[in-house]
């Protein structure tokens, strides 16, 4: 891919506005159309988009196998730390309304759909990677 | 509209389930097994529809007129089931590599031929 | 905290454990954190059955996110659920116990934490599917089990496993998605999910469950004689008998028991079809009800006939194959046909029959796949050629086998007998004779394919006697195979607690049906 310009010029122009409409997706979720999972695959398909212009040892380092790990349980457990806050705070699982006073349900959604966001972005990523991998060698 | 969304859902899941059935490639089993599943996401989806309903997005009130809004739960369950569906092409996938990179071959009567064999 | 959340952290607990599985990257930690969460599961479900058992309403519901049911979520936990879910961790505990010494063998030493992140998931999976009182629920945990499933099944050692796994996945595939159909034809027909309140919408009348002004053609009718529901009825029986393996559509099971790593028989033979043959009788007792499924659809037709080929022909074949695995697989589709059989006779003490049987052959089948699992780790082969003279060098392992093979045939003081008892005197008080003599052959034919294990290993000669030394498994391993077998002897003759809970369980299904 390195010698098309067009592509790699583009594809830069791109990738960070996919990777805005992740984010925008993303916490936009509690008023429009949008949440976590939707966000989640957004944001892998922006990465993947790069993997598949600059290559995947260049990508492998902006996401390293470790760090993908870390975000695929980090985010489950994002979920769950929220959910089972609702037990600590003496009432039921994923009941948000314990966590503040007015806006405990919009806190506790906010946080669940990041938690499922993450997740799933990691999650897309280290599928699409470890396919790419598989044939090199 | 009539029975029409039916009628796709049921054509749909025929071809999907033919493929799966009639198939010999492991790669082609795994495209019917997802039109299989896309045919039911339709069910789902076209069951929330409500004669003139708007998307499930609350809007401002306006004097006289009620909004009237698709039945939001479909969606929200045929969500997962996508979900599910993803994971289920992705892990059927991971195992055709595996396959053949064991075998050499993604057809199964040539595995099965292997097996038997070996 | 207190006990009233116990419902959720049955669940939670194993599904939040497998990501810290992940992080955990060393296979001694992720196996110590693993045995932990199981213990303390198998701790929730004794105490969850205790209340249950002991309390006036015979159940337990834990509403999620404080959502009111049917809106909201709800877990709702009978003597039934209480009693699969307590055979289920007990399952999970001792195999994880093991299951360390049991991988070496067979799994790479740096994937160990992934394989303890994906049982764990498939334990939440199926602790799930026990718990909740939602019908999506169930589909959703039911795929959390059975993805997880495929991937522990494709980590066996040989090249077929890879073969056994990808046919599972394309099965069990079609068969979940067949239950979804099935729930979004209810749905679509009830406006609900949640099972009690489903239950309740399908005996009402059109008009009554449907909007005021709708235009409906015939609103006296009841809901549950709508051809939708018949057609949502259809599929998720299908999808259900496929889940279960229940022969005809049992093609699965043998080769994904027979690659599978022998930690994975172990767990998925006690559990996973048990658990598809509880949603089996919630479907068919809770939610459609008894008038419906066997008056108006008249299921025992269909199921005592399949339930009677599966025990005659599963058990003919397993006679056949010589590889011990594949003999308890085939095993294992038949011990189905009673718990089916059980189910189909619509009355409670064939319903008693089969929820004791449900609990007895989990114990009975694996303990032998660890037994099996103690083999594997003396020799390689697994056939019955090179079994032969086992009875002398592993004299402690294959008296366990035994010990579970009389199980399986279903002779007096083991667990295997209460449940046949049960079952053939369930038979004969609702006059169905002929069912009882096929049951017994059924035995019989138990007997021949356990006899041909137990020839081999006591009565043939090896091929090189070079080593007669006595040579049993690890000690580990075999006093957890042991565990599970000599449960089986005790509750042969201690019998309260399965018979006692299954029987007001039996109740409660018939109950609700009528």
């Amino acid at each position: 891919m390195k010698k098309h310009s067009i592509l790699r010029v583009v594809a830069k122009i791109l990738i960070p506005f996919v990777l805005l409409f992740a984010l925008y997706v993303q916490f936009h979720g509690d008023f429009g159309p949008g949440g976590g999972f939707q966000a989640g695959v957004i944001f892998a398909a922006g990465i993947i988009l790069y993997t598949l212009v600059f290559g995947l040892d260049t990508a492998r380092e902006v996401c390293p196998k470790r760090v993908l790990e870390c975000l695929v349980a980090g985010g489950l457990l994002l979920y769950g730390l929220v959910g089972t806050l609702g037990i600590l705070l003496g009432d039921r699982f994923l009941d948000y309304s314990v966590l503040a006073d007015h806006s405990g349900q919009h806190i506790g959604i906010l946080l669940v759909e990041l938690g499922v966001g993450v997740t799933v972005a990691a999650v897309v990523v280290s599928i699409f990677f470890v396919f790419v991998d598989r044939g090199r060698h | 509209m009539g029975l029409f969304n039916y009628w796709t859902v049921i054509v749909l899941m025929m071809v999907g389930f033919y493929t799966v059935i009639a198939r010999n490639n492991l790669i082609k089993t795994m495209i019917g097994l997802g039109i299989f599943q896309v045919s039911v996401f339709m069910l789902y989806i076209s069951m929330g529809k409500i004669a003139d309903g708007t998307a499930p997005i609350r809007v401002q009130p306006s004097a006289g007129h009620e909004a009237i809004y698709s039945n939001p739960l479909p969606h929200v369950l045929i969500l997962t089931a996508i979900v599910v569906g993803v994971a289920t092409t992705a892990l059927g996938l991971a195992l055709i590599i595996r396959i053949r990179e064991a075998y050499g071959s993604i057809e199964e009567d040539e595995i099965l031929e292997m097996d038997r064999n070996s | 905290m207190n006990l009233e959340q116990l419902p959720i952290l049955q669940v939670i607990l194993p599904l939040l454990a497998a990501p810290c599985c992940l992080l955990l990257r060393r296979s001694r930690l992720a196996w110590g954190f693993a045995v932990l969460v199981s213990c303390s599961s198998l701790l929730i479900a004794a105490t969850q059955l205790h209340i249950i058992h002991h309390s006036a309403s015979g159940s337990i519901s834990y509403e999620i996110g404080g959502w009111a049911a049917p809106w909201g979520i709800e877990y709702r936990l009978d003597r039934l659920g209480g009693l699969v879910l307590l055979v289920l961790t007990a399952i999970a505990a001792v195999t994880l116990s093991v299951a360390r010494r049991l991988l070496q063998e067979e799994v790479p030493e740096e994937r160990h934490h992934l394989f303890f992140a994906t049982f764990l998931l498939c334990l939440a999976g199926l602790s799930g599917i026990v718990s909740t009182g939602d019908l999506f629920n169930v589909f959703v945990f039911l795929e959390i089990a059975s993805l997880s499933s495929y991937v522990l099944i494709s980590m066996g050692r040989s090249r077929r496993a890879l073969v056994a796994a990808f046919q599972y996945l394309v099965m069990g595939t079609i068969g979940s998605t067949f239950i979804l159909i099935g729930i979004g034809l209810a749905y679509m027909m009830t406006g609900t999910l949640n099972m009690a309140d489903l239950a309740q919408r399908l005996t009402m009348t059109l008009d009554s469950v449907y909007a005021e002004g709708a235009s409906i053609e015939n609103p006296a009718l009841p809901v549950n004689q709508t051809r939708t529901i018949l057609a949502a009825f259809a599929f998720l029986t299908v999808g259900l008998a496929l889940k279960l393996a229940l022969f005809p559509l049992h093609a699965w099971l043998p080769n994904a028991y027979a690659t599978a790593p022998t930690v994975v028989s172990t767990f998925l033979a006690g559990t996973s079809t048990k658990v598809a043959y509880y949603v089996l009788l919630r479907v068919t007792f809770t939610i459609f009800g008894l008038a419906f499924t066997f008056g108006q659809v008249g299921l025992q037709f269909l199921l005592t006939p399949l339930a009677i080929m599966a025990i005659l022909v599963a058990s003919t074949i397993a006679i056949y194959q010589g590889d011990i695995r594949r003999i308890l697989a085939y095993s294992s589709v038949a011990q189905i046909g009673y718990l089916v059989l059980g189910l189909s006779f619509a009355t409670q003490a064939g319903l008693t029959a089969g929820i004791v049987h449900l609990f007895n052959h989990a114990l009975m089948k694996s303990g032998l796949f660890l037994v099996v699992g103690c083999i594997a780790t003396r020799q390689a082969g697994l056939t019955l050629e090179s079994i032969r003279g086992l009875g002398r060098r592993m004299p402690l392992t294959m008296a366990a086998f035994v010990v579970g093979g009389l199980g399986l045939i279903g002779v007096p003081l083991t667990s295997g007998f209460i449940s046949k008892w049960l079952l053939v005197s369930a038979a004969l008080e609702s006059g169905r004779w002929l069912v009882a003599v096929l049951v017994v052959t059924g035995s019989l034919l138990a007997v021949v394919y356990v006899w041909r294990v137990v020839e081999a290993a006591y009565f043939l000669e090896p091929d090189d006697k070079t080593t007669s030394e006595p040579h049993d498994a690890p000690a580990g391993l075999l006093a957890a195979a042991w565990v599970l077998l000599g449960a089986t002897l005790v509750f042969g003759i201690y019998t309260d607690l399965p018979v006692g809970v299954a029987r007001e369980a039996a109740a409660s299904l018939m109950g609700v049906g009528s």
